[in-house]
């Protein structure tokens, strides 16, 4: 056996032993994901235990070096984990804005200290954090913020609004992008800070978006003290670390279109809608909508494991990130539209329990934010034709 | 299995475009269709393309080929696709070699296969009968005569049926199975029509008509025709969908450095972001047409494709992306676009052919549905 089969077999060994049954098939919603935290909260002990069982490994951000608590594998390894964990329809054990966005961003331009103090914590699903860079006046052009950091010695006081941070009110730190010279052309006057939720002067107030649901936030912060110890990367160079930091936000942004979950589309249509005497889906316009749709799926699934493979291989520039956030979160959205057509009358029930209190149609809505989080379809474009085609004065 | 090309291959893909953009660019193609020449695809080239270890770049060493896999059949095909030099590489190097060279009795393996190799013999698969690549529905009969069988039967869009030295017919041999026989075209009974396509790229039709063969005519066992077929079209649609990309993706980048130089309003009209959004986003899709035409070859080397719904998923997403390329081509160019002398035409011609080998993006969505059951 290769060494990269030894290691299937045994990863498949310790999944079987290790992952609970409850854990394993499609989540009935968004809400049942786990965040971890201080004052976390499960669907099921079973939740609870796999997280756990996970970040003890590494698992939960396999390709990190074991040194942060990462799992220390090998692009090549972690996709066998990825296939094997795929293979049992295992959930994700942990989500996390610390693995997808700060963690990476920190391996780049964090200190050793930082390193230390924060990664492993962010493996095991110890603290969630929250991301505070929009401002009311500072969307698509993020390098416009307002908020101030004035400098005070060995810390800063840090005074202005954020908007949309996405889980604002159940986050224990936040990375965030403050202005610390007000002077400087705009890119060059930001820094990037971190610091825990519960310092004195931070509140939150609650966002309620269409889909009835509210995880986001406005974030105000009246003279927050901050330490210098958590600058990350160089003061007044903020952007360099916010930029790719956006990169791996939407990667992941991204990939929220290649999970299909459980069972093929087509079938579930085919539950609701009938079959016709070929056995085929009864509806033909939208059998071919699902057929095309499921082509792209494939697709889109290989170009994410391909543009992987091209970044290790230093073969393409990051900024390929926003090719797939635009294409998955697009894709997204055109998978909700068709699972609210094949459910039907059924997926437009709000309140009810047979729905799941509308699961369908509230994460239905909840994906149109997706072309808009992380930066806008239209941003998307904007950077890849003017940083991977040259297109002139783009 | 890391989804991009090892150092080897990216040498074989250099090695390819560059001989292609100097013997065969698409100045070739246009003299071969001006002078209405009789066979339509230059014989030297193809001895050259045999030279250099092209031809035969998935026949085995041991029968003079270079005994590389599908990812090295793509690679080629690409490079065909980009510069749209006509070629007997599809029919003989993938379809044609792939058969015999899993099928074939040792005496027709001996006998075509280092030619084929050598660049120097041309075959060609009958297979389709309809104006849609539909092989279920295949009337083609072989029925017991003598010591061998009778053929009967029409069939179209021959990949250079019109010049082949032998041609591999596709016939059932009763109601459900089929079989293959390996015909000379000098055979009587054995009728065969050039059809010079929109693309200036050639085919044939091809009529049986009590075509006597005897039975060592047959590639593999009786009745045992579908599976040797299924892999070597599995092969020709991941090839197809990789010739398709070189097409898509050159009338791409010839249509970027219009953007790139082209005036008007004062401004290149790549500063247009109406423009600039729909390049960016045909970008993306070419990407994705890229990765899953890789993966599709990549698991037929791996032996992993054994229903063919990778070389599925890539024929349909490869066909999709295309087309939108070339539309986009032909818009962006403005009047220019129109006009023969342009290259970005001759790609909107080359991929509507391509779109229809082997099932167009609509049959291979449907194939995928199937396998799913719905
Ligand atoms: C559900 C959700 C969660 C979010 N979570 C977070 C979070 O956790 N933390 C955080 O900091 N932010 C978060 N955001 C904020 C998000 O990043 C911004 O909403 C986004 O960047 C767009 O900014 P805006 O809303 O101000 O829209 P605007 O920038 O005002 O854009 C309005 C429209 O104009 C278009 N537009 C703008 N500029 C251009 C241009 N140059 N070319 C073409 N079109 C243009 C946009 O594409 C859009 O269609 C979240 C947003 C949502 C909806």
């Amino acid at each position: 056996m290769t060494d990269l089969e030894t290691f299937r077999a045994e990863t498949r060994a310790w999944l079987e032993a290790n992952c609970p049954a409850e854990v394993r098939g499609p989540m009935d919603s968004e809400e049942d994901r786990v965040w971890g935290g201080r004052n976390p909260t499960f669907k099921t002990p079973a939740h609870k235990l796999w997280m756990e069982r996970m970040g003890a490994k590494g698992w939960t951000a396999p390709e990190w070096p074991a040194e942060y608590g990462g799992g220390g594998l090998s692009r090549e390894e972690a996709k066998v984990l990825h296939s094997e964990l795929r293979r049992i329809d295992a959930q994700l054990a942990l989500s996390s804005f610390g693995i997808w966005m700060l963690g990476p961003a920190l391996l780049q331009f964090g200190t050793e200290e930082q390193k230390k103090r924060f990664l492993p914590e962010i493996v095991r699903g110890e603290i969630r954090w929250c991301q505070g860079y929009s401002e009311p006046g500072a969307g698509s052009d993020l390098a416009g913020i307002q908020t101030r950091a004035v400098d005070e010695g060995d810390h800063w006081i840090v005074n202005g609004q954020k908007v949309w941070t996405s889980y604002a009110d159940k986050a224990d730190w936040i990375f965030c992008l403050v202005r610390t010279d007000p002077d400087a052309p705009k890119h060059l006057g930001i820094s990037f800070v971190l610091f825990d939720m519960t310092t004195p002067g931070v509140t939150t107030k609650p966002i309620t978006l269409i889909s009835g649901k509210s995880p986001f936030c406005e974030t105000f912060f009246d003279d927050v003290r901050v330490e210098k110890a958590n600058l990350v990367g160089t003061l007044n160079r903020g952007w360099d670390v916010a930029k790719a930091l956006l990169a791996h936000e939407r990667t992941m942004i991204g990939a929220m279109g290649s999970i299909a979950s459980g069972r093929p589309m087509g079938l579930v249509a085919a539950d609701s809608l009938g079959v016709d005497s070929d056995a085929r889906l009864e509806d033909p316009m939208l059998r071919a909508r699902i057929a095309e749709l499921e082509v792209d799926l494939a697709a889109f699934n290989l170009a994410m494991e391909r543009v992987g493979d091209q970044v290790k291989a230093r073969q393409v520039s990051p900024a390929i990130a926003s090719m797939l956030k635009y294409y998955g979160s697009e894709l997204n959205k055109r998978r909700h539209e068709i699972l609210m057509t094949a459910g039907g009358s059924d997926t437009l029930e709000w309140e009810s329990e047979r729905s799941g209190h509308g699961s369908a149609a509230r994460d239905w809505l909840r994906t149109k934010a997706n072309s808009i989080e992380g930066g806008t379809s239209e941003i998307q474009l904007n950077i890849i034709a003017k940083h991977l085609l040259q297109l002139p004065g783009a | 299995m890391p989804l991009i090309l090892t150092e080897e291959q990216t040498m074989l893909k250099e090695a390819a475009d560059g001989f292609l953009s100097e013997n065969a660019p698409v100045a070739h193609l246009r003299a071969l269709r001006d002078s209405h020449d009789a066979d339509g695809v230059s014989r030297d080239l193809w001895k050259a393309f045999g030279e250099m270890g092209f031809a035969g770049v998935i026949i085995p060493e041991e029968h003079g080929g270079s005994g590389l896999g599908a990812v090295e059949a793509g690679v080629m095909a690409e490079a065909l696709g980009r510069t749209l030099t006509p070629s007997p590489f599809m029919g003989s190097g993938v379809l044609c070699a792939s058969l015999l060279a899993e099928g074939g009795s040792t005496e027709q393996q001996g006998e075509w296969l280092p030619k084929i190799a050598a660049g120097e013999a041309i075959l060609a698969l009958a297979l389709d009968e309809g104006p849609k690549h539909r092989p279920s529905a295949m009337t083609a009969r072989a029925e017991r005569s003598g010591n061998g069988f009778k053929l009967n039967g029409a069939k179209g869009f021959v990949l250079d049926g019109h010049i082949a030295d032998a041609l591999i017919v596709a016939a059932k041999t009763d109601d459900v199975t089929l079989s293959l026989f390996l015909v000379d075209p000098k055979t009587a009974g054995v009728e065969i029509e050039r059809t010079v396509m929109v693309d200036a790229h050639n085919a044939a039709r091809v009529t049986l008509t009590d075509v006597q063969v005897d039975a060592d005519a047959m590639v593999g066992a009786i009745d045992q025709g579908e599976p040797l077929l299924q892999k070597a079209l599995n092969l020709g649609r991941a090839c197809a969908a990789a010739q398709l990309n070189g097409a898509g993706d050159q009338a791409f980048q010839i249509t970027l450095e219009y953007l790139r130089t082209r005036k008007q309003f004062g401004k290149l009209i790549g500063e247009f972001q109406a423009l600039q959004h729909r390049a960016a986003h045909l970008f993306s899709e070419i990407e994705l047409s890229r990765a899953a035409t890789l993966g599709a070859l990549q698991r037929i080397d791996a032996g992993v494709d054994e229903k063919g719904l990778s070389a599925s998923i890539a024929k349909s997403k490869a066909g999709r992306v295309a087309e939108l390329a070339v539309q986009e081509a032909v818009q962006m160019h403005g009047g220019v676009g129109m006009t023969d002398e342009f290259d970005v035409g001759l790609y909107m011609k080359r991929v509507r052919v391509l779109n229809e080998l082997f099932g167009d993006a609509g049959f291979h969505a449907d194939r995928l549905a199937r396998a799913q059951g719905y």
